[in-house]
């Protein structure tokens, strides 16, 4: 019998039976809640010892504050908070309807090659754009950027979920290969346009491939987190077929799931948040895999409730990663690249190790 | 009334089914059964609108080619043979499945449906955990959920089930089939793609034999299984009897000799 049978003589006597959905319904709650606390503390640190709690001080006695402190919090904390909730949420629930679409928990889009082909199409604009005409460049302005960025990461999931999927069945082995060859594909034109790039361009490319919240600005959220808004909220709909396509596309078919509307939908999705995501912040691993993955231990699997709990997990973890990037070497700031990477790569490791199953070839 | 009509299937330019006629009525259990590779299995995919086919196939009034997918999930449930999970789905929650896609609201049902199948105090326990047969039964529970009447306004629903007792022990063999008859006998529809040919004689009302894509008998248990036609259809010898205690077909193999018969030219 399983582990779950202790003291009684009748093996299957357990406990109440237990909802996991309460678990993730209380979860949203204190989830919402550990992100509120996080972007406070977001706001209030960073290397130039402007205090919130000074600043609201002084807004609640009426008094104007400085313009170091409009500067500090206005224009550099607070666009780089909201961009911290964008991409985290992008990328955890990107990396949880992945794992869904491909019934897998390893399913991510920065391991998969999806990130890969979006800085793919971000490198293409930044090295091939100048090459345009001036006036052809002030017209488009920072539009192409992520543009391309989403339509590198659609081609990579549609190239992918075609090589992996065959007769509605996803094997696990080839979609893990197809993903390294489609990366290092991907990775190699980049590496063209790289070898192509002047020193200006080379410095601006650095920053996509350690990822960075650094660059965030207004101007910018104000073409990243209306995408970034419509394609959770369009993922977060796909909860209930999520749940049906783990069971597989002909099940989820005979259950009434339109399997079909369902895979493009959340492809779309992923390939805009993702694509949306690496175009502003650069290529930031790992949030996609360790946080839904963490979640469906903790609360279950059942992807209503997973979705939700990701964007709020996703969000709070990236943003105290980005809190311990500009603290640690202060002045200095550690892409948040890496923090995310030291913290990930254990995770896949672990999970690889405790389902080797998952893919024997 | 289920009622197919010329249905021939290809798998590339391999043609699978060759126009096959098939008719299942409500209130019975019919059982597809046929040798390894005579097509059962994609009899039944067409049946359940998972592969193009030819000709025409209708459920009711509803034909299943063009149906919506949630329209036609109110009116049938589908058991595949084995379906894995990559999640830490619990039992309960994979039963639940089925009922978000048929018509019953009410959630304490996942756990009867459990009961139903045997698997009393598993609601809990981890799918992937689970023994093949007791994973089977999870999802017959799911099964059972999304057409847990078997009549819903005088209309018939049905279930199909893909080997559903070929991972399990004899006790839940026949628990499984005596579900299945008694959704039947409530006056819903069951077809079944059957390896075991006593357990079919035993509680199909109508037998569909098969043998290389197309149908050599259909009828009742008796007027199907008889000596000739089983023995063609599997390419051995098979003896049809009837038990001792209550006149039921069975069919044994011992007639085919235990060992496997050498061509004439390398007899000694």
């Amino acid at each position: 019998m399983m582990a779950s049978d202790t003291t009684t003589d009748q093996p299957f006597v357990q406990g109440p039976f237990v909802d996991r959905r309460n678990t993730a319904r209380r979860a949203h709650l204190w989830l919402g809640l550990l992100l509120v606390l996080v972007s406070l503390a977001s706001l209030a640190v960073g290397a130039s010892g402007t205090s919130l709690w000074g600043a609201l001080l002084k807004l609640a006695q009426g008094d104007a504050l400085t313009l170091t402190e409009r500067v500090v919090l206005w224009d550099i904390r607070a666009p780089r908070l909201v961009m911290g909730i964008c991409v985290g949420s992008a990328l955890a629930v990107s990396g949880a309807v992945m794992q869904g679409l491909f019934r897998n928990p390893l399913a991510d889009p920065g391991i998969l090659g999806v990130t890969t082909g979006a800085t793919l199409g971000a490198i293409c604009v930044i090295v091939l754009g100048a090459t345009l005409p001036a006036f052809v460049q002030a017209t488009l302005g920072a539009g192409p950027l992520p543009v391309a960025a989403f339509l590198g990461a659609w081609g990579s999931m549609l190239l992918l979920y075609r090589v992996s999927t065959r007769a509605g069945r996803t094997s696990v082995a080839t979609m893990l290969l197809a993903g390294i060859a489609l990366s290092a594909l991907f990775a190699a034109f980049s590496g063209v346009l790289i070898f192509l790039a002047d020193d200006m361009q080379l410095r601006e490319l650095t920053f996509w491939s350690l990822g960075s919240l650094a660059g965030a600005s207004w101007v910018k959220l104000s073409i990243a987190a209306p995408v970034i808004v419509v394609s959770l909220m369009l993922a977060c709909t796909l909860g209930h077929g999520l749940n049906g396509l783990a069971l597989g596309e002909a099940a989820a078919h005979h259950m009434g799931i339109p399997v079909e509307r369902t895979k493009t939908i959340a492809i779309l999705a992923v390939s805009a948040a993702t694509g949306t995501a690496v175009a502003v912040s650069g290529g930031i691993g790992f949030i996609g895999i360790v946080v839904p993955h963490l979640l469906r231990l903790a609360t279950g699997p059942d992807h209503r409730g997973l979705l939700v709990n990701a964007g709020l997990l996703g969000a709070s973890l990236l943003l105290a990663a980005d809190m311990i990037a500009r603290v640690v070497v202060s002045p200095a700031e550690l892409p948040i690249g890496i923090l995310t990477a030291l913290l990930g790569s254990p995770v896949f490791l672990w999970i690889l190790l405790r389902k080797r199953g998952l893919v024997d070839m | 009334m289920l009622i197919a009509n010329n249905i021939s299937v290809s798998y590339g330019p391999k043609k699978v089914l060759h126009g096959l006629n098939v008719a299942a009525q409500p209130g019975s259990l019919t059982a597809i059964v046929g040798p390894n590779g005579s097509g059962k299995t994609t009899l039944m995919r067409a049946l359940t609108g998972d592969v193009p086919f030819d000709g025409t196939i209708m459920l009711g009034d509803t034909d299943i080619a063009t149906a919506k997918p949630y329209d036609l999930a109110a009116r049938r449930a589908v058991l595949p043979q084995a379906t894995p999970l990559s999640f830490p789905f619990q039992a309960v929650e994979v039963v639940r499945l089925g009922l978000r896609g048929g018509i019953e609201t009410n959630d304490r049902l996942a756990l009867t449906a459990l009961s139903r199948v045997g698997l009393d105090g598993y609601a809990n326990r981890f799918y992937q955990e689970l023994s093949g047969g007791e994973q089977q039964r999870v999802q017959l529970a799911r099964v059972l959920c999304q057409v847990w009447r078997p009549v819903v306004g005088g209309v018939p629903r049905w279930l199909f089930l893909d080997e559903p007792v070929s991972s399990l022990d004899i006790g839940h063999q026949l628990t499984v089939m005596q579900i299945a008859r008694d959704f039947a006998r409530a006056g819903g529809g069951v077809v079944a793609v059957m390896h075991d040919l006593n357990l079919s004689a035993m509680f199909a009302h109508q037998v569909v034999l098969m043998q290389s894509g197309r149908i050599i008998g259909h009828g009742t248990p008796d007027q199907v299984l008889s000596d000739a036609q089983v023995s063609r259809a599997y390419g051995c010898d098979i003896r049809t009897s009837t038990a001792p205690m209550d006149g039921g077909w069975f069919m044994l193999p011992q007639a085919a000799g235990g060992e496997p018969e050498l061509p004439v030219t390398q007899r000694a």
